[in-house]
Parts: structure tokens; sequence; C-alpha cells
């Protein structure tokens, strides 16, 4: 049986899916209800001076009849006295000693930071994250991505915590950035032991086009807000690969941004994160997805002959490189099977107005057909099939040898004629 | 999605003549209204189909993968528009097409073994939200003049009519009766539609203005042919067919022996008292013997029995009807056919005499308990009306014309039942709608 022990930056947990600082991570009971579904750790809603919030919050993205595919919040960090967060993980902590509670936090002076990490600490806390991320409303004081958008500050305030903190500091990063790198990179000087990214993406989700005003809406205004849900996974993979490749950084990840199933999971953990975060499936469905998340991640151990969860940190990060060294002369064609084939043409006409003009009608059937000297085997048929494995990308012999790019640009090395570029 | 905005409701003051109490009232659709999210839902399984093939099943060739996209997008005005634009009975259609055989049985996903989109109940979805919101689609056509009568006020005179007034002609229907819609509002299975929502549909299409109505009108004795033909530049016929055809045995003239299409009529408009009805039989295996075999059952009628002259795999009505029938409770004598009806005073007892595979007596007899028989065995064709007048051919009482509608007869057309001999309203529809560009190819030529 494989295990799903979790050692992310010395914060240690019995499995590595971890509530997110958010709503699901509000108080002690439901942190408590949490671990008890199954949950290996908590990142609690961020601590520091408490605000008022304003009704409505929350905005989803429908695509595709999903609702809550993307989503999107105004609420700031906690709004409940720090007294009683602090006495509820102190109680948490004693119930449940095996699971890790990281306290999030953000306060603004070197004195602020100093009492609330000993208070945190004090209340039993395995861990902090330091919210540097927030896109909304924090920023406009100085705070949250304000911070993590700013890589001298963003060091100046890790080392404050570093230096007063005796447990692993986390750097939870914002994506409202160029490039991750300088960022993550800045957490590193200041001594942090590892990072979290990524925090919510600065957006405006939709409007209310009847009122001519954006959502989520409050009474006649509204104002942008942090995005995520199952629509940024792919922004978040990015940004949490290009830390764990970049060989100046190699501290840990807790990788954060759409995480929904287990699938997911095994993505963030296969790109670099020793732990994984998740918010907005909790929001939508409730703690109960975790006992799914646990079993598809020990299903998937299995079936890979991984026995832990560090086996499988990164395990792709090998592969993911540059476009210029892809294999120029690597060629695929598609191909259409004509017994599952059931006729609906959907990639025919894809082909035809979104692609390379290679698949055609054939009298007297409906089945299509891949003119393959034509077909530049760019995936568009086969992702718009409904029928499973009816389309395939088959490999081609083309008698030419692997050339890159850069390759043919240095090298001088042979690359195949075009297809479909006439 | 929600629909972008709610309809107002309009009146339809010939939908709330109809007694609220009549027979019909009770039914309830067997394919139900959806809700709007059941409608994005279903909507969204479309994969919106290239050269779609339930587009080239449906007669009139309504866009489906384009209404469908349209209502998963909350563009219910442009659904409609777009099934409206190929059948302006889209809304009729919708409720009473039999999908299963026509756009739903096309429905490539039936080849991967997945239900098919439910195309029908969507139709509705979208043109039922038209209708409350009143709105028109369409605007008549610049005035031409040409003057068209109508002979009959069903699917095919309105469907014509519709397209006429679209090309800028003048139509004037003809109807014997008061109520318009034809076999729309008299003799439509009230678990497919009832008839106030037919009159609420007739009232819509006649809301593009400039289609005269004349009801009690009977031509061919209130006004005749030929002066429908000095007063007007061209004549539909669209008559439908006539009364249900009478079973020639002893004990036909029973009380308790009625005609099927007469019954659903009485259902349709009227409160009929059932209540000394126990046993029901019902001879005929076509669609409208299917319809009164699950009428009957509706009214609680506990022994409903169809008698048919062939098997189960041999009958002309729809097979998905049938089983729907058996499910709520529905028996059947097969290869069988009445040869008396007896009775004191009314009908209690049919006797049958039983036939071989190829449909002949075998001299066995069976005499079946019945408190009413009704009779689904065909309707009478009125093409003999109009066989008399020069040019037009009639064939087994069915008119002959072609594609475009044309008779024999310069700028006489026909559609629907009485060209076609009886088939769907969607084949009335798209007969009628055909005649209206064949009548206006025929003005242009002059």
């Amino acid at each position: 049986m494989p295990s799903l022990w979790t050692n992310c930056a010395g914060i240690q947990s019995p499995n590595p899916f971890w509530l997110a600082s958010a709503p699901p991570a509000n108080s002690g009971a439901q942190v408590q209800r949490a671990f008890d579904a199954g949950w290996g750790g908590a990142v609690w809603k961020t601590l520091g001076q408490p605000i008022q919030n304003v009704s409505s919050r929350f905005a989803g993205h429908t695509i595709g009849g999903v609702r809550g595919a993307g989503f999107n919040n105004i609420e700031l960090i906690t709004d409940r006295p720090l007294e009683v967060n602090f006495r509820e993980i102190y109680e948490t902590k004693l119930k449940y000693p095996k699971h890790a509670v990281v306290v999030s936090l953000m306060v603004e002076t070197e004195e602020e930071w100093k009492d609330i990490i000993k208070r945190s600490i004090d209340a039993g806390a395995d861990g902090l994250e330091l919210n540097f991320g927030c896109p909304h409303g924090m920023c406009e004081r100085g705070m949250g991505s304000a911070v993590g958008q700013e890589p001298k500050v963003n060091e100046k305030i890790t080392s404050w915590a570093k230096q007063y903190s005796t447990v692993p500091v986390l750097v939870k990063l914002t994506p409202n950035v160029g490039d991750i790198n300088p960022h993550g990179l800045a957490a590193k000087r200041g001594g942090a032991d590892g990072v979290s990214l990524i925090n919510t993406i600065k957006s405006i989700i939709g409007l209310d086009i009847d009122r001519f005003v954006m959502e989520p809406r409050v009474a006649g205004l509204s104002t942008n807000g942090g995005y995520c849900g199952a629509a940024v996974k792919p922004i978040a993979l990015h940004m949490v690969a290009q830390l764990a490749q970049n060989p100046n950084f190699g501290l840990p990840i807790s990788g954060i941004g759409g995480v929904t199933n287990w699938r997911d999971a095994v993505e963030f953990i296969l790109l670099g994160s020793s732990s994984v975060q998740v918010c907005t499936e909790v929001m939508l469905k409730g703690y109960r997805i975790v006992e799914d998340m646990i079993e598809g991640l020990e299903g998937y151990m299995k079936s890979h002959g991984f026995e832990t969860i560090d086996q499988m940190v990164g395990k792709a990060i090998p592969n993911y490189t540059h476009w210029g060294d892809l294999d120029l002369n690597y060629e695929i064609v598609a191909k259409i099977n004509e017994k599952s084939c059931i006729g609906c043409q959907a990639c025919l006409v894809a082909c035809m107005d979104g692609a390379h003009q290679c698949i055609h009608p054939q009298e007297g059937t409906r089945v299509p057909r891949v003119d393959e000297s034509e077909c530049v085997g760019c995936n568009l048929c086969k992702i718009v099939c409904p029928v499973p494995d009816c389309i395939t990308m088959a490999e081609v012999d083309n008698g030419y040898a692997p050339a890159s790019w850069n390759e043919y640009l240095y090298q001088g090395k042979a690359i195949r004629p075009k297809k479909g570029a006439h | 999605m929600a629909p972008i905005s709610k309809p107002a409701p309009t009146s339809h003051a010939a939908a709330r003549a109809l007694p609220i109490d009549r027979s019909e009232s009770i039914f309830s659709d067997y394919k139900p209204a959806f809700t709007a999210h059941q409608a994005t839902v279903e909507a969204l399984r479309c994969l919106y189909c290239s050269d779609a093939p339930c587009m080239n099943a449906c007669p009139t060739h309504i866009d489906v993968a384009q209404f469908i996209r349209k209502i998963a997008t909350g563009n219910l005005h442009g659904s409609a528009r777009t099934i409206f634009d190929a059948n302006i009975l889209g809304t009729s259609c919708a409720r009473v097409c039999p999908v299963e055989t026509l756009c739903a049985g096309a429905c490539v996903y039936n080849q991967l073994g997945h239900p098919a989109i439910q195309i029908g109940r969507l139709q509705r979805f979208a043109t039922d939200w038209a209708l409350q919101s009143g709105e028109q689609f369409f605007q008549a056509g610049e005035t031409t003049g040409k003057k068209v009568a109508l002979i009959g006020a069903g699917p095919a005179s309105l469907a014509c009519a519709h397209e006429l007034r679209r090309l800028g002609h003048s139509p004037t229907i003809f109807e014997k009766r008061q109520e318009l819609g034809g076999l729309n509002t008299f003799g439509v299975a009230p678990h497919k539609m009832k008839a106030d929502v037919s009159l609420q549909e007739v009232d819509w299409i006649l809301g593009i203005g400039g289609i005269e109505v004349r009801t009690g009108v009977e031509v061919g004795k209130d006004v005749t042919f030929e002066q429908l033909e000095r007063d007007f530049d061209a004549v539909f016929l669209g008559m439908g067919l006539g009364p249900d055809t009478p079973m020639p045995v002893p004990g036909e003239d029973l009380p308790g022996v009625v005609g099927a299409v007469a019954w659903i009529e009485d259902i349709k408009l009227k409160k009929v008292d059932l209540g000394a009805v126990r046993s029901v039989l019902v001879i005929g295996g076509g669609n409208t013997a299917l319809d009164c075999v699950r009428e009957a059952l509706t009214l609680d009628i506990p022994d409903v029995r169809m008698v048919y002259r062939g098997t189960a795999a041999g009958m002309p009505g729809y097979q998905h009807e049938w089983k729907a029938a058996v499910l709520a409770g529905a028996r059947a004598e097969w290869q069988a056919v009445p040869v008396a009806f007896e009775g004191q005073g009314r009908v209690q007892k049919a006797v049958c005499a039983k036939l071989d595979g190829k449909k002949q007596p075998t001299g066995e007899k069976v005499t079946l308990d019945a408190d009413l028989v009704l009779l689904a065995i065909g309707q009478s064709k009125l093409g003999a009306l109009v066989a008399s007048l020069p040019g037009i051919v009639v064939d087994k009482g069915v008119v002959q014309a072609g594609a475009d509608g044309a008779t024999g007869r310069k700028g006489w057309y026909a559609g629907g039942d009485c060209r076609n001999g009886g088939k769907e309203v969607v084949n009335a529809a798209a007969e009628g709608k055909a005649a209206a560009r064949g009548i206006d190819q025929y003005f242009r030529s002059k």
C-alpha cells in the first residue's frame, strides 16, 4: 500500500490534501469537520487585523452548463476576532495532533508580524503561510498582492517572518505578475522554507448585462476580484512548473489553483508540488470530495508503482522543455475508425473551418475521410470527436531523424518538408 | 441560462372560450415542458452536427442544431425564429411530431447507443416562450394584390397562408366550422396537445396580419368553386380528410359504436360522460387507434383493447406508441376483425372473426365485451369534392399534386391530408409552405 504521508517544507500531514486559506478554513469547527472527512491539512483563513466584508462576495462562471467552472470573490481576510481564531487553532491541534494546521497571515508592520507570528505559534501552528497574494481589497491597503508583486518587499517581510518564526514559513505567491521566477527567488532570499502558489488571479468574472455592472454586485457597483476554480488550473500548473524547473529555486512547493479531483492533484505533484491546496471545489461540493481524492491518488500510485509522494514530486519536470527543443520531424496523422464513427461530422467542420482542410466528406457515407498527405497532426478533430477512441493520432515513419528547431538552426540537422502550408 | 427576458402573456380569446372541464383537461403531457435548466443541459448535449441528419429528417428542414445551440446560449428569440422560419407550426409540431421516427430517430447519438437529443421538448421550450411573448417574427411582404382562397383552416392552409403573407399575397381561409386549426384543434391526442394550445397557435400565426378568415362557410355549398375561381387568383386545397370510415356489419348503428375521430373531438371540446363504460374496443391498428387506446386508459376505463387484423409487428401505428400504450395497461386482440356488434339498446359485445397471416378468416370466432366501440379504420377522402373540376386528378380520393403543390388545374394547389392521404402535421406544414412558394412562382410567371 503506498504511503500518502506528506512533508512539504517540513510541514507534515497524513496526506497531501490541504484546505487552502479561504472560507472552508475559516473556523475551528469547519477545519475539524474537514479533518474528520479526511483532509490532511488546512491553511487557516488569513489572520490579520479583522476586516469588515461586503455582500455579495462571490460570483461563478458557468461554462457549458457547469456552474462554478470558474469562480471569483471579493471577500477579504478573517473578520473574526484574533483571539477566537487562536483559541480554535489551539483546540484543533489538541484534537488533531497529526494533521497540519498552517496559519495564513497578513499584517503590515514588523511589530505586527512579530506579534501575530508569536501568537500563531503559541496556538500550535505547524507552519505559517505569508499571504502575499490576495489581489483585491487588501492590496489597496499595501498588503497581499501589493507585497507579492514587489520582490524587495517580499524578501524583506519574509525575512522578518523567518526571524520570528520557529516553524516552517511558506510564502504564498500571486500569479498577477509577468514572470513568477523573480518572486519565488525573492522568497528564497528572504529565507522562506517553501512557497505556495497560485493565489487568485485578478479578474472580472462577468457582467450583469441588464444592470451594466460586474459580478459580484454590491448595490450598484462592483470591483475586480480573485479568479479561481477549475478554469485556472492551466495557469497554476505553468507557474508551479516554472519554479520547479528553475535550478536556482529548489524550494518545496505547495500547489494551488483549480484542483477539483485526484487527477488534478497528481498533475500538480508531477510538476513539483509536495502538497496541494483546495478551496473552490470544497466551496462548491463540500469536504467529502477528499474521500475520492485519497482513493484516486492511492490507486494512481499503486498502478504506477509509486510508494511515496516524494517519488512522484516533479516526475514530469524533465519532460518540460522549450518549444525550440521539440522534434520537428515527429509526425502524426489522424485516423478515423469507420466502425465506431457515428457520422456527426464534427471533425470535418472543425478541420475545414478551424484547422487545415484535410478532412473531407465521402459519397454514400457520413464517415469522413482524412487526407493524410495534408493532415498536420494538430489534434483538433480528436478533441471535438464525441466518440471515445474513434479518432486516434498515428505516428508516421517519414524517414527523418529527430531534429529540433535549435538543432536545425545551430547544428544544421535536416527537417522534413512542411505539410498543409500551401 | 435563464430566458433572456420574461414574455408578457397574451390573450387568446378562442382558447379561453373552451370549457374548462372538458374531458381532455385531465390529461397530462406525456412529454412535459422542460424547465430552463433542463433545456440548457439537454441543449448542451447536442453535438451540433455538420449537415445534421436531424435537419434532413425533418419534412420542413428545421435547422435543429442551430436552434438547439441558441437555447444553450439563452437566445430563445433566435431559437424560435430559426424554427418558425422553417415551420410556422413549430409549436404544435414540437408536441405532436413522431420525433422518434423523424429528427430524433436520425440523431447520431443513436449510433452511439446513447439517448437521442430530445428535440421535440427543446423545440417546445423555444416555441412556448415565443408564443407566450406574443412576438411576431415575420412581417408581411410588400402587397402584391394577389388573392388566394384556401379551403380548410388546418395546418396545411395555415402554413400556406402565412407563407403567402410573407410573400405579400392576400390569403382568405374558408372554414366550415367555427373553430380554426383543423385536426390540431379537434383530433390530436390530448396527451400530446390540448385544443387550447392549438387555438393559441392559430391566433399567433394569424398575428402576422392580413389573413382573412371566413368561418362557418362550406366551400361547395355556401360558396361554389366557380365563385372561388372568379374571385381569387389562386386556390389552395387544404380540406384534410372527411368523417370516420364506417364499418358495415350488423349492429353498426347501435348506440356506443362511434367513429374514433368524432369521439376524440368530443373528448377535446366537451365533457363526455363515460361513467357507465367499463370496456372499450378500439378497432384498427393505426395511430388514431393507438391514440384512442391511450385516451381511454387515461379516462380510467379499466378494460381497453385494440382489435387489429394483423399482428403487433405488422400494425401501421408507431411501435413506440404501442409500447407506451402497453405500459399504460392496453391489451390487444391481434388478427381479428369485428363481424357483428350486439347488445340490448346499446352495444355490449363485438363478435370478431379470427384471421390468419394473410388476414383471411380462419373460421374461428371470438366474442369480446364492449360498452364502447371506437372505429379507427380510417377517414373518408375528400378528393371527390373537387374531382369534377377539369384538370384536377383524384386517385382513391387523394388529390394529385406535384412537389410545388400544383394540381393539373391552373392556379389550383393542394397540400396536407387531402393531398397525401393522411400524414403528420409536419407534412401538412411542409406541403402548405411549398404550395405557397409554388403559387408565388405561378404569379410571377404570369
